[in-house]
């Protein structure tokens, strides 16, 4: 029998032909291409803006001639805001929104609940909480901050998936997310009122999502968690496709449910705390993108997983770039700009689920 | 080729009531065991065991004589197949997607469906009458065409073994008919064992081999299709009064009730 044209031809009829009712590797290299091919445009794009515009003309080679070491066109001071401050902060709003949206489309299928974010949860509070801790009392560290959001992050993932997790009740676990959000934010005002001036006006900032203060150890470390994060949950993501259905399930088709259920929060939390403690707490990222990319993709979480990073990087290299010169020369946090953009979407996404 | 030895359970908010009491059951290849009980008598429970899902509190669960805590679930998943009930899903997913996580057991953690995941998941869906639903979004699926698309899942794992929580509830007629003479076929032709829980008397009756009745946690009476399904048996089993004839074609036995004058009158208002 041949299977493949069976399904094609049934597919031309339920879909118009365009989706294949499973996932093709080559399906997945389409997506996955034409993702890399925007996210690369944009961040040429975004590279180029700014307060000082730098035409192509002058940008490619001045890459090139980085590259292979010879002599750049750019002035010293071009040269500075391209390579050392345009540059490292595309890779940390791109390492940022990777992440989020990566730890996004985890927790939605573990919990299998596509309102699962690791805002919504609370999981970004206490990447926050922990954070701010490490400004605070340990700035002196070095990686205390993204080490303290890892922390801060697991535990919450832990105390609300304690709570939340009753029966088969979605919103049970949101409830449990939303109060423990909420309670963490009081805790982080609490703290913040104990800071001196200048740690003040850090935690101020960095709340609201700011990409500006992006250290290069905040770099490093959300880079090194992207790729062992997406690694990780890659070789989970035929296990995460049966807990979508549903774990008794998964578990009668061969799952470990209990490792992967482990797994999974662990590494999902390695990406939150990197995430906010390297760019604050950018939100909507983890909420809208996965979603975004089943409509578009499939839920398998083969493909979404990859896809969701690329999307979410897209997304959090578009508001800061927005952000940064929306009102030029001021800046507004970037958190706001996907809030603004994020808002609409979820909205639009809710009432299309219906 | 499963053997339950003396299975005792009680869940952990309902002790020390036990679920499950002293049960015994063992199924074998190419046969076909109904079974039957009461709401709450711990049939589901019983499954559960069976696979693994729980952990009994006293005695165990073999497979083909070696004690299925030694199995990793990969290789229990691939001689043992479950077929529940299958809510809606919360993601978009088609059919043929469903069928194909069945393949789990078989693939890498990561990988592409092979092409010969593809047939035999699109195979399995021809088997239960579902083919024409493999592109089709689960969630769209009426409860009774989900049934025969999960089933299609379990047989895409090859197993050696069906466990079957009420595969006939929300069938139509001819559904439960086919669905069981496929179920028949498989252990007539590729010697599968068949252990089926369900309410429908009349069709555990004419396809079941053998049929276990269970009350309250312990095995009421176990044996040969025509030895437990007797009027006496089943009146005790349900507490209702039942009889038993003949199906005209097969012979097999045939349960049906009869109406009692009703035992409670509702009273006028007096006016």
């Amino acid at each position: 029998m041949n299977v493949e044209t069976l399904i094609e031809r049934d597919s031309n009829q339920s879909f118009g032909g365009s989706v294949k009712s499973y996932l093709t590797r080559r399906r997945a290299l389409i997506v996955i291409l034409a993702l890399l091919c925007a996210l690369f445009g944009c961040a040429i794009a975004a590279l180029a803006t700014g307060s000082e515009h730098i035409g192509a003309g002058q940008l490619f080679p001045a890459l090139i001639s980085k590259l292979t070491g010879t002599a750049s066109p750019l002035s010293r001071e071009q040269d500075v805001i391209i390579f050392s401050l345009r540059l490292p902060r595309i890779g940390l709003a791109i390492g940022v929104g990777a992440a989020l949206a990566i730890a996004g489309a985890a927790f939605q299928a573990l919990l299998r609940n596509p309102l699962a974010d690791p805002y919504v949860l609370g999981v970004s509070g206490g990447a926050a909480l922990g954070s701010i801790i490490a400004i605070i009392f340990v700035s002196e560290l070095s990686y205390s901050r993204p080490l303290f959001g890892f922390a801060g992050a697991a535990i919450v993932t832990l105390i609300v998936y304690r709570l939340g997790r009753r029966e088969d009740d979605p919103a049970h676990l949101v409830l449990a997310g939303v109060v423990m959000s909420t309670f963490l934010s009081s805790v982080i005002v609490l703290l913040t009122a104990m800071a001196d001036n200048v740690k003040l006006r850090n935690i101020t900032l960095w709340l609201l999502g700011d990409l500006s203060s992006g250290a290069v150890e905040g770099l490093v470390f959300v880079i090194v968690a992207v790729a062992i994060g997406a690694a990780v949950l890659l070789t989970q993501s035929r296990a995460l496709n049966l807990m979508m259905i549903g774990e008794r399930d998964a578990f009668a088709i061969g799952v470990e449910t209990a490792r992967v259920r482990w797994v999974v929060h662990l590494t999902a939390s390695l990406l939150t705390g990197a995430a906010v403690s390297a760019g604050g707490a950018v939100g909507y990222v983890g909420l809208v993108t996965p979603p975004l990319v089943r409509l578009a993709a499939g839920s398998d979480n083969r493909l979404l997983i990859p896809a969701a990073a690329i999307a979410g990087a897209l997304m959090v290299l578009i508001s800061d770039t927005i952000a940064r010169t929306a009102l030029s020369p001021r800046e507004l946090p970037t958190g706001a700009i996907t809030a603004l953009i994020g808002a609409p979407v979820f909205i639009y996404l809710l009432l299309k689920s219906r | 080729m499963l053997q339950l030895r003396d299975i005792h359970f009680s869940y952990p908010s309902r002790r020390p009531r036990e679920t499950i009491s002293g049960v015994s059951l063992e199924i074998h290849a190419g046969e076909m065991v109904a079974l039957l009980g009461p709401n709450g008598s711990g049939k589901s429970t019983l499954l559960s065991l069976a696979i693994g899902a729980l952990k009994p509190d006293r005695g165990e669960v073999l497979f083909d004589n070696q004690p299925l805590a030694g199995f990793s679930r990969r290789e229990v998943a691939q001689r043992m197949a479950m077929v529940a009930l299958q809510g809606d899903i919360r993601f978009p997913m088609t059919a043929l997607e469903y069928v194909l996580t069945g393949r789990f057991a078989y693939t890498n953690a990561f990988g592409f469906d092979s092409p010969r995941d593809v047939e035999i998941a699109m195979q399995s869906l021809s088997d239960t009458d579902a083919a024409q639903f493999a592109n089709r979004r689960f969630n769209q699926l009426s409860s009774g065409e989900r049934q025969r698309v999960a089933l299609a899942r379990a047989l895409a794992q090859q197993p050696r073994l069906l466990l079957l929580d009420e595969p006939t509830a929300n069938a139509d007629i001819a559904h439960q008919l086919s669905l069981l003479d496929l179920v028949q076929e498989l252990t007539r032709e590729r010697s599968l064992g068949a252990l089926i829980v369900t309410h429908e008397i009349n069709l555990a009756a004419e396809f079941a081999d053998r049929v276990a009745l269970i009350k309250d946690g312990r095995l009421a009476a176990c044996g040969v299709t025509r030895d437990v399904i007797t009027a006496e048996l089943l009146s005790g089993l349900f507490e209702t009064p039942l009889f038993v004839d003949r199906h005209p074609q097969s012979g097999a036995p045939r349960v049906f009730w009869m109406r009692e004058p009703r035992k409670m009158v509702i009273k006028s208002n007096g006016n």
